[in-house]
């Protein structure tokens, strides 16, 4: 039994598959609550291993020709505030600066986010909307999948033991993106309901995902496809209606619970103000740039 | 590796050889090495009363595996005076005023510290926005915030 640092992905998935119980340590920002807790004691068969040194993990890096970037499982809430990676995936470092405190963006982790599976968590909505695929290495290989398949529940993923997250990658989009979310402060706060909304001009494509209103991040094809059509893509301008339609499209896909946080109804009526919000926002922006 | 590690903290070498396996680094430095000086209240990273930096990166010591930070660079509180003289900041804290029941004092001088090395000239927004992670429950920040103002305007002379 013993913590681990590892310094490159081969090692750490060959740890995780020498002691299958181990447990993957990346920022501790989730982990090592439970540990305090006294919910989680490591197992005195498993290590920990820990990834945040591990160098392919705490970069990113741009390829401009396929118009994506691939960012490190290990690449903190801090680092995706930097430019310039925040340019190329602005949403995502609308939704770091989201994210607890200085303290908390320091040491979180895009990687750490997926692995907890929250439907709260912050940088997953965005994976969602943006049709973001995830690198997973084990000894075995690696493979690559869409983050919506990864997420299976609350705090459920389909990862195997010995599942190393890697790297995801993202597209960088040619028109407007945006993240928005309810809490009950600015800062220190996890959501009561969130949305992330991608508007990719290119594609004519229209992008939404909804966070902490079901048991993972949702996508709601139906009002997104509805939308897509709605929208004027050359001038990138919507009739009033057609927003009020898609807020209402995504309140009635969201599937809330009450809970020590909110109500469902509240989270619900909240999912159609930000979804209207975004939309607002993005086709005013995106409309003043055309 | 096993449960006995050195750890680097304020530029000296501390051996541990009695920590559980997932011990905090809060917990280390407090009960093993004996540094009093980073608090511990919420152990979820709410409060900021343990904040330490780790490597030039300010972060909840509560939040950090001990034994994961071999080989790194620790300063806690105890590591900002120095020869034993309080720093600018933290006799701002006290001029203003900004120290009452204090227990949330350790935190805020390694977290404006943090932030005045990254930014020596941060608007108060900016400054709200970099102390969020640290909660104070007798001074309702007014005078935190005055005495980080006290030290921006000492450190242009």
């Amino acid at each position: 039994m013993a913590v681990f640092v590892a310094t490159d992905v081969e090692s750490a998935v060959q740890r995780l598959d020498d002691r299958p119980d181990s447990v993957v340590l990346a920022g501790g920002t989730d982990l090592m609550v439970e540990v305090n807790d006294g919910r989680l004691r490591p197992s005195p068969d498993a290590d920990v291993v820990a990834v945040n040194r591990v160098a392919e993990l705490r970069s990113w890096r741009h390829d401009s020709a396929a118009a994506t970037v691939t960012i490190g499982a290990a690449v903190t809430y801090s680092e995706m505030l930097d430019e310039p990676l925040a340019t190329l995936a602005p949403a995502l470092a609308e939704a770091a600066r989201t994210v607890g405190s200085p303290q908390i963006r320091n040491a979180g982790t895009l990687g750490g986010n997926l692995g907890t599976c929250s439907p709260a968590g912050d940088g997953l909505p965005v994976l969602a909307a943006l049709d973001a695929s995830v690198e997973i290495a084990s000894v075995a290989g690696r493979r690559s999948v869409a983050v919506l398949d990864l997420m299976k529940g609350p705090k459920r993923t389909t990862l195997e033991p010995g599942d190393l997250i890697v790297s995801f990658t993202l597209p960088v989009v040619d028109g407007w993106q945006g993240y928005a979310k309810v809490g009950v402060r600015n800062a220190m706060v996890i959501a009561i309901a969130s949305t992330c909304l991608v508007l990719d001009r290119q594609r004519q494509r229209v992008g939404l995902a909804l966070g902490s209103v079901g048991p993972t991040v949702l996508r709601v094809p139906a009002a997104e496809t509805k939308f897509a059509a709605a929208l004027d893509w050359r001038t990138m301008t919507a009739e009033r209606d057609a927003v009020q339609a898609f807020g209402d499209g995504a309140a009635q896909t969201a599937a809330p619970i009450d809970d020590h946080r909110s109500s469902a109804e509240y989270r619900r009526h909240a999912i159609g103000v930000l979804t209207r919000r975004l939309a607002a926002r993005g086709l005013d922006t995106a409309g003043r740039a055309a | 590796m096993t449960n006995h590690f050195t750890l680097r903290v304020n530029g000296a070498d501390h051996d541990v050889r009695d920590s559980w396996l997932g011990e905090s680094l809060l917990d280390v430095l407090r009960d093993r090495i004996g540094l009093l000086g980073s608090k511990g209240a919420c152990e979820q990273g709410e409060c900021g009363s343990c904040s330490v930096v780790i490597d030039g990166e300010l972060v909840c010591s509560c939040l950090v595996m001990a034994a994961s930070t071999i080989g790194q660079s620790i300063t806690t509180v105890e590591g900002i005076a120095t020869d034993g003289a309080p720093s600018d900041v933290q006799r701002a804290f006290v001029d203003a005023g900004a120290v009452q029941c204090g227990f949330c004092t350790p935190g805020l001088i390694v977290a404006v510290h943090s932030l005045l090395e990254s930014d020596g000239e941060p608007t108060e927004t900016e400054v709200r926005e970099a102390l969020a992670g640290n909660l104070c429950r007798c001074t309702g920040y007014g005078r935190i915030l005055e005495a980080v103002e006290r030290v921006v305007v000492e450190r242009r002379r």
